[in-house]
């Protein structure tokens, strides 16, 4: 194995492309238990520490340029005003030891649909920055996967960094394991609300292949916001519509029976917290956020 | 390959490592310094905590050749020529040490605490320890221990308990 240092982007991106079964490494809260039990041996890996601009994020135009290798420690820390949604997931990744390594650019590239950053992400139509020495393209979060563990990344792209709208409404994120940290997420549940525009975001985790949109619970919701006038009055949402949405939410989902949860009880689980986030989050809303 | 790092103050160098290997093995099996723990090597347990470039993380989780040319202080940097850091004291006057495997990475974790916080709340404490497992003491102590040590600090003094 051979072991890579990269001193900034131009350089990260030629030695992928010369290179392309190098793996990338940053934090390596992923990769290193891999290397750890034997049960990957990549030819190459490539470190990205040393590449400035990964660990730097930015506010421009109503958007958070956020660095692949932004630890997850600084997004709470220094943008949870920005990008709430993606704060309090990013809160219940790991350990502090785990959130002070650990980066977008990794659960993007691990491609699990437990990775808990990534629902918020999908909620709330972030894009992914992708390059290589051919040119650079930008990618919906929302088609970044296409399985488990598997995304559209070629083999001499690298992930530069992750576009998040500034949060325009309340947001939230719910997520089940077995204790109240350190846990590998059973399912996760990710809401954005966005009053200036009507819409509704939301993505379910780590309830099938990859992490999923659930289409017709947002379509419910934005339709009878509208059509209540709800928005401008800021009523209490109807009990029946917040079932009926944990309902359409959990039909969304595409679980397995696995070590973590059965596929039934994660149906119901994705139900429960689509219904309590959007308790949470109208809330919010009636309380004068967004 | 060589890597050459800053450990608890001192240039050292490490020779054939391999470039997958983690920073703990290099810690523990090349450089001689066990107070760093090996137990899950999948960053569970947090017995391995050490400050990389000042940042609290899991030794276990860092490729050893990205520590190349950085700063890393473990453990055997805490008990100085004038006796015991402050959280150590702590932890033995609490008895929050039982079979003592999990405590050097609850003194990493303790430090780094109440570095960002020197008066944590109860809540705040069992948020950042989080990632330490003990199996013997069931936390108790170990509260009690993390307590004590910021009341001292806040104090400014290490007065008996």
């Amino acid at each position: 194995m051979d072991f890579l240092y990269a001193g900034s982007w131009d350089e990260a991106l030629a030695a992928k492309a010369e290179r392309p079964p190098a793996v990338p490494i940053s934090g390596g809260t992923d990769l290193m238990v891999e290397l750890n039990f034997d049960r990957r041996r990549p030819e190459a890996l490539l470190d990205l520490n040393g590449v400035a601009e990964l660990r730097e994020w930015e506010q421009t135009d109503g958007v958070v340029r956020i660095g692949a290798a932004v630890p997850f420690t600084r997004i709470i820390g220094e943008i949870a005003s920005l990008v709430p949604g993606l704060a309090i997931a990013s809160r219940t990744v790991g350990s502090p030891q785990i959130r002070n390594r650990g980066t977008l650019g990794g659960q993007l590239g691990t491609a699990s649909p437990a990775g808990d950053a990534l629902p918020p992400l999908v909620s709330v139509d972030a894009l992914v920055e992708v390059a290589s020495v051919r040119g650079a393209r930008t990618v919906a979060v929302g088609e970044f996967f296409t399985g488990p563990k598997r995304n559209v990344l070629e083999p001499d792209e690298l992930i530069r960094a992750v576009r998040v709208p500034v949060a325009d409404g309340p947001q939230q994120f719910a997520k089940v394991g077995t204790r109240n940290a350190m846990v590998i997420s059973v399912c996760g549940f990710a809401l954005s609300l966005h009053p200036s525009t009507g819409r509704v975001g939301t993505c379910i985790g780590s309830a099938g292949p990859t992490v999923l949109r659930a289409l017709e619970a947002e379509q419910l919701l934005e339709a009878e916001l509208a059509d209540g006038g709800l928005w401008e009055s800021r009523a209490a949402l109807p009990q029946p519509l917040m079932l009926r949405f944990g309902e359409l939410a959990s039909q969304a989902a595409k679980p397995i029976d696995d070590v973590r949860g059965t596929a039934n009880y994660r149906r119901h689980a994705v139900a429960v917290m689509a219904r309590r986030t959007l308790g949470w989050a109208w809330q919010d809303y009636q309380g004068g956020r967004g | 390959m060589r890597i050459t790092f800053e450990v608890n103050g001192t240039t050292q160098s490490a020779d054939d490592v391999w470039p997958g290997e983690s920073l703990l093995y290099v810690l523990r099996e090349r450089l001689g310094l066990p107070g760093t723990k090996n137990a899950c090597e999948q960053g569970e347990c947090g017995s391995c905590s050490i400050y990389l470039d000042g940042t609290l993380v899991c030794a276990c989780l860092v490729a050893a050749p990205q520590a190349h040319g950085r700063e890393v202080r473990t453990v055997e940097s805490f008990a100085g020529a004038d006796g015991l850091d402050p959280v150590q004291q702590a932890f033995i006057d609490c008895g929050a040490v039982q079979c003592g495997f999990c405590t050097p990475g609850l003194i990493l974790a303790t430090d780094d605490l109440l570095a960002r916080n020197p008066q944590p709340a109860d809540a705040e404490i069992r948020e950042a320890l989080a990632g330490n497992l003990c199996r013997c003491t069931g936390y108790e102590k170990i509260l009690d221990a993390v307590r004590l040590a910021s009341a001292r600090r806040v104090a400014g003094g290490d007065e008996p308990s």
